[in-house]
């Protein structure tokens, strides 16, 4: 009788940021879904209402930020209780989450001596942080 | 009790005759998925119709037309990119940025959304069963998320129709690269390299199709990492994620089985798109009504979709991706030139 595909284990590291991955797009996907429904079916107050959109979403990201007096950067968070802006909450969870998956990596590696992965986990982590800070210009 | 615990065992037995009705059943499941798809498009696709005349006789569709629209065109497209082997980004940017009338920076915001939610929500598994490999990943993923950050902010500096063309002629590429590519399921890695060696990248896992147990290492470790790099600018300023360039340079480079590199390919792109989806977010090119009717319709799509996998000559699926990227990648490249507006 072959092996099942799960017969053979896998690293712990490995099974832990399976189990970390898991959970936060299980959290990310709930999230997206509920303030979306709460949006579209006009149970939180929307920043843009969904009738305006169709005379927005054809201009440049920066343009449409103007005409809607919509935030740039993380200031999408002082508008969180808007029912279309709290959409973002369940992306940045999708974003963010392997960022602490990899930060439960490192005690792991550290335990096992492997330097190199601890430092490969931080930059990683890093790089994600530095993407989501709002640092880095760019646009139209 | 005996009678019990035999039909169950029936119930539970691989399906090897077509009388069995729990075969039929089981067999006929990924067709009926498929029709409950093609009714629900036959429901929604005559609304599309009617809104698209009513824009071409100036009067506005109503604004759930185009949500509703974008869910069902994501839907199919699930379907299909599971059986085709290509990730949807790959589908979804050149699509929904030619034929729906959001502006091209939403649209690649939503492309890496929809990237990442299905790279995420596939990364589990694959990392348990052994089939995405962590300690291959990481070092890929790191270069290439650095750049992706690099390819995002070119893509949102660069005039629209520079994007169109060269989304274009991305695509077109990937085209070729579909017809021209060999893949080999198990290649020879006779010794790893030293980089390979010293970050101990090689493992086991199961091949569930064959129970064949497979060892895998891997060699030629710098010339990956340069390649990731340009990989990761092309996946953040394109929006189309880049499983299609990972698969080719893990398997026929690096030498990673087939499957393997599929598996750690997802879980690269799960890393090199949080980087480039946080620019998008953070400039404000990820609007909830554009991405969150792409990702769930897309999720739902790739279930049925790997259904059919077991049922569909994945042949035919590949050759209606490749007409459908043609037609695509040709309207994406006219578009930006100002020949097709």
């Amino acid at each position: 009788m072959p092996p099942a595909p799960d017969a053979v284990a896998q690293p712990a590291e490995q099974l832990r940021y399976a189990r970390l991955l898991d959970w936060g797009t299980r959290i990310g996907l709930l999230v997206l879904l509920a303030s979306f429904a709460a949006y579209v079916l006009g149970l939180a107050e929307a920043h843009v209402a969904p009738a305006r959109l169709p005379q927005l979403w054809q201009h440049p990201v920066g343009r449409y930020l103007e005409l809607t007096d919509s935030p740039s950067g993380w200031g999408w968070l002082a508008l969180v209780h808007r029912g279309d802006i709290a959409g973002l909450v369940g992306i940045a969870i999708l974003a963010g989450c392997s960022v602490l998956a990899l930060l439960a990596l490192v005690p792991l590696y550290l335990r096992r001596g492997e330097r190199a992965f601890v430092v490969l986990c931080i930059a990683e982590v890093a790089v994600v942080l530095l993407a989501a800070s709002g640092l880095l210009a760019g646009g139209h | 009790m005996r009678a019990r615990a035999l039909r169950q065992s029936a119930r539970h037995a691989p399906c090897q005759s077509a009388r069995h009705a729990h075969c039929q059943s089981a067999r006929h499941a990924p067709w009926r998925s498929a029709r409950h798809a093609l009714a629900l498009m036959a429901l929604v696709l005559p609304a599309l119709a009617l809104a698209a005349g009513d824009a071409a006789s100036g009067s506005e569709p109503p604004w759930w037309v185009w949500p509703l629209g974008l869910f069902v065109a994501s839907f199919a497209m699930g379907i299909v990119a599971v059986p085709a082997g290509i990730g949807g980004g790959t589908l979804f940017v050149p699509i929904v940025g030619s034929f729906f009338p959001f502006h091209l920076d939403f649209v690649r915001g939503a492309g890496l959304l929809v990237a990442l939610a299905s790279a995420l929500s596939a990364g589990p598994m694959l990392l348990r069963s052994g089939l995405g490999s962590l300690r291959l990943a990481l070092p890929l993923a790191l270069l290439a998320s650095a750049s992706s950050i690099v390819g995002a902010i070119l893509g949102l500096a660069m005039p629209v129709a520079l994007v169109q063309m060269l989304l274009g002629g991305l695509v077109l590429g990937i085209v070729v690269l579909m017809f021209v590519s060999k893949k080999s399921e198990y290649p020879q890695v006779d010794a790893p390299d030293r980089l390979a060696q010293a970050l101990a990248l090689h493992g086991v896992f199961v091949d569930g199709a064959s129970g064949r147990t497979v060892q895998w290492q891997v060699h030629r470790t710098a010339a990956g990492l340069v390649l990731f790099l340009g990989i990761g600018v092309l996946a953040g300023m394109s929006g189309i994620g880049a499983g299609w360039a990972n698969v080719p340079v893990l398997n026929l480079l690096l030498g990673a089985p087939l499957k393997l590199a599929a598996g750690t390919s997802g879980l690269v792109l799960s890393l090199v798109d949080s980087s480039a989806a946080w620019v998008y977010i953070n400039k404000g090119a990820v609007l909830p009504m554009v991405a969150v009717p792409s990702v769930i319709g897309m999720m739902l799509g790739a279930r049925i979709g790997a259904r059919l996998l077991q049922v569909l000559p994945a042949r035919v699926v590949r050759r209606l991706v490749i007409a459908v990227l043609l037609f695509a990648g040709a309207r994406a490249l006219l578009k930006g030139m100002g020949v097709w507006p």
